[in-house]
């Protein structure tokens, strides 16, 4: 039935468009020469007339009497039709067609921005209720403040102090990691290169971006951890397999290029004129870079890391393969983590019933996630505005 | 290389020059941007402590011109520079000479107001800071006012030093950049259209402003408009497809022109 009714929509608006267009044309070889609309408007505003009315017609019979329905085809011709019939009378000399149609695209394409608005809405309020649902069994004081997680242990604990210490842990070094070496290596392709080493350049940092997360992280596990390992216990250090400090690097390498490259785009977008004012002033290079680009680029180099940072907070895929799933409550870059990504991913892994306060346990934490992303990009948003000056 | 001996048309020495002391002497300056010739065989001497006037048609090379004199041209890619230019007698473009420091010495005022996104008290302290003049914190403050003073921008400012540079009206702004220059305590200022920016009033100001500090730098300007030639310079280049056609007193240069491409663009008919 489907298919019957999407042709006959597909129908209807075809006739729509040409019935509307025949009839201004009419009307306007009738001698009214000053109609307010071309032809082609009343025709394109009579096919969406058509299109709608049908296209609703449908929507509401699917939804009460369901997709095979006969009743489905058939409303949609009778309505698209009606439409039809309806509008033609409305075709006069005088008749807005044009202002109507570009009245409805915009209706349109409000509506669009509105299903991905409402879709993240919905996502937010459905993790929100299955938290309430988790804070039915297990009081956010103990969630939010408990320094122990032990999810399938029987009596289950779901303190959430050591997988956020975990996250920040890692997160801490990856920033430590990349800030330094994406923003150096964004001065440098942004003002020292020639053309052509950042045409070398940066194409490969992007490269670095589109390698897959999962890729980084056996990278982590199988090469990283072992190296850091061997290497701390040259040292006589303890270092678990598994280590923070691994998994941390890893993701450092991930972020290193969103870090420079959006910086090297925002160092780029500084007016020259501020290079050559303070070069007029007996500026050196460095000064300049110093005291005048990365001040005037620094909303957009704090708003690149605050990105960087949400990244790295909701990444998953290397710290599941490399941070382990131990949570211990420690501080120690050498010593086994985990983080709320990795518990997230391995509570809902497998057969799951939904009611019970290890699965639920997962929601909250995807919504303890989503608050920190929010409040990052709340923050960099502030500050963004507060040090935004116009260049020119 | 071109180096063929022709010198450019060399006008008469302007009367003013006897009775000043010459500043800047360019002797055979040619300015390259890869193969394009944009500055050939110029020769002038610019005395201290007045005018000058850049004038001339658009494209004819007044700002490659002013811009080799603090030798911003090297930041350009592919520009080349050959001849002389000696200021209070020493060649800039010598090998033992720091460009740093020579900028100190040359203030440059851009076509386009750009202050830099700090607040007004830290655009004008930009230079004192980085070439280290003020010895303590009220020197630097002493410094700063000073030259919004001198810059007749202060009394307008004075409530507001550590509000943004950028947030100030075109002429301010251009005000400030003055100011800028001038707190590093320049011997020369280039000024390249500094007033295409701005409205009648505003351009009035800086003119203002020029006449009152021309007693103690040497300053260049380079502009499209004749009355504003006639008004603050004191001395008249004109400038002609990489040619400096004609150099004198303003007041010559405006009544009895002696090249006739001169004579055309001041009447206004080329250019
Ligand atoms: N960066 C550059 N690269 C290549 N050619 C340049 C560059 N800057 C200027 N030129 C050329 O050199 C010549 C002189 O330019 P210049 O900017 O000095 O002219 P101008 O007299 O200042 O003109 P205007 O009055 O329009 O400012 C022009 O032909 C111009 O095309
Ligand atoms: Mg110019």
């Amino acid at each position: 039935m489907t298919a019957w009714t999407l042709l006959i929509i597909a129908a209807l608006t075809a006739i729509g468009f040409f019935v509307g267009q025949a009839r201004a044309q009419g009307l306007r070889n009738a001698g009214a020469a000053s109609l307010h609309s071309l032809p082609a408007y009343h025709g394109l505003l009579m096919a969406s007339m058509a299109l709608a009315a049908a296209g609703i017609a449908t929507l509401a019979v699917a939804l009460v009497a369901g997709s095979d329905s006969m009743i489905m085809p058939a409303a949609a011709a009778l309505l698209g039709t009606g439409a039809i019939a309806a509008s033609h009378r409305l075709i006069t000399r005088d008749f807005r067609a044009r202002n109507r149609f570009e009245h409805f695209v915009k209706l349109v394409l409000i509506a669009c921005s509105g299903v991905a608005v409402l879709t993240t809405i919905g996502i937010v309020f459905s993790v929100l209720f299955e938290t309430l649902a988790f804070f039915g069994e297990v009081s956010p004081i103990e969630f939010l403040f408990g320094t122990h997680w032990s999810p399938t242990s029987t009596p289950a604990s779901f303190g959430l102090i050591p997988l956020l210490v975990g996250t920040l842990l890692i997160t801490f070094i990856a920033v430590l990691v990349a800030g330094p070496l994406g923003l150096l290596s964004a001065i440098y392709m942004a003002e020292y290169s020639s053309k052509k080493m950042r045409g070398v350049l940066k194409p490969l940092l992007e490269i670095l971006a589109g390698v897959p997360t999962v890729v980084l992280g056996f990278f982590a596990a199988l090469t990283v951890a072992p190296l850091i390992r061997n290497t701390g216990e040259g040292f006589g250090l303890i270092v678990a397999s598994e280590s923070a400090l691994a998994a941390g690097l890893v993701m450092g390498m991930m972020i290193v290029p969103l870090i420079s490259s959006l910086s090297d785009d925002i160092i780029n977008a500084v007016p020259q004129s501020l290079r050559d004012g303070s070069y007029a002033m007996g500026a050196t290079k460095s000064e300049t870079i110093k005291r005048v680009v990365l001040p005037a680029a620094l909303p957009g180099i704090v708003s690149a890391f605050m990105l960087a940072i949400s990244r790295a907070i909701g990444e998953t895929m290397i710290v599941v393969m490399a941070a382990g799933l131990a949570a211990n409550l420690s501080f120690n870059p050498l010593a086994a983590v985990t983080t709320i990504t990795v518990q997230i991913a391995t509570l809902l892994v497998g057969d799951q019933e939904f009611d019970s306060a290890k699965t639920l346990s997962a929601f909250a934490l995807g919504f303890v996630l989503f608050c920190f992303t929010l409040v990052l990009n709340y923050i960099a948003l502030r500050i963004v505005q507060r040090y935004r000056e116009q260049y020119d | 290389m071109d180096a063929s001996p022709q010198k450019s048309t060399l006008s008469n020495s302007p009367r003013i020059l006897a009775a000043r002391d010459t500043k800047i002497v360019a002797s055979d300056v040619n300015v390259y941007y890869g193969e394009k010739h944009a500055i050939k065989h110029l020769s002038i001497d610019i005395p201290d402590r007045a005018v000058s006037a850049f004038i001339g048609p658009s494209g004819c090379g007044k700002s490659t011109f002013l811009r080799s004199i603090n030798r911003m041209n090297d930041t350009i890619d592919g520009c080349r520079v050959t001849g002389d230019i000696l200021v209070d007698g020493k060649n800039i473009y010598d090998r033992d000479l720091d460009v740093v420091q020579l900028r100190a010495r040359v203030g440059m005022v851009f076509q386009k107001p750009n202050p830099f996104p700090k607040s007004i008290f830290e655009n004008v302290a930009y230079g004192p800071r980085i070439h280290g003049i003020a010895k303590s914190k009220t020197d630097l403050e002493e410094i700063v006012v000073g030259s919004l003073k001198k810059a007749s921008l202060f009394e307008e400012v004075k409530d507001r030093l550590d509000h943004p540079g950028t947030g100030l009206s075109g002429g301010q702004q251009q005000r400030l950049c003055i100011a800028r220059a001038i707190a590093v305590n320049p011997e020369i200022i280039l000024m390249d259209e500094p007033c295409s920016a701005l409205d009648p009033i505003a351009s009035a100001r800086i003119e203002e402003l020029i006449d009152e500090i021309r007693q103690n730098y040497c300053i260049i300007i380079v502009t499209h408009s004749m009355q504003q030639a006639a008004r603050v310079s004191q001395l008249t280049a004109f400038f002609h497809l990489g040619d400096l056609v004609e150099f004198g007193d303003t007041d010559d240069m405006f009544t009895t022109p002696q090249d006739k491409r001169t004579q055309d663009y001041i009447t206004g008919r080329f250019g």
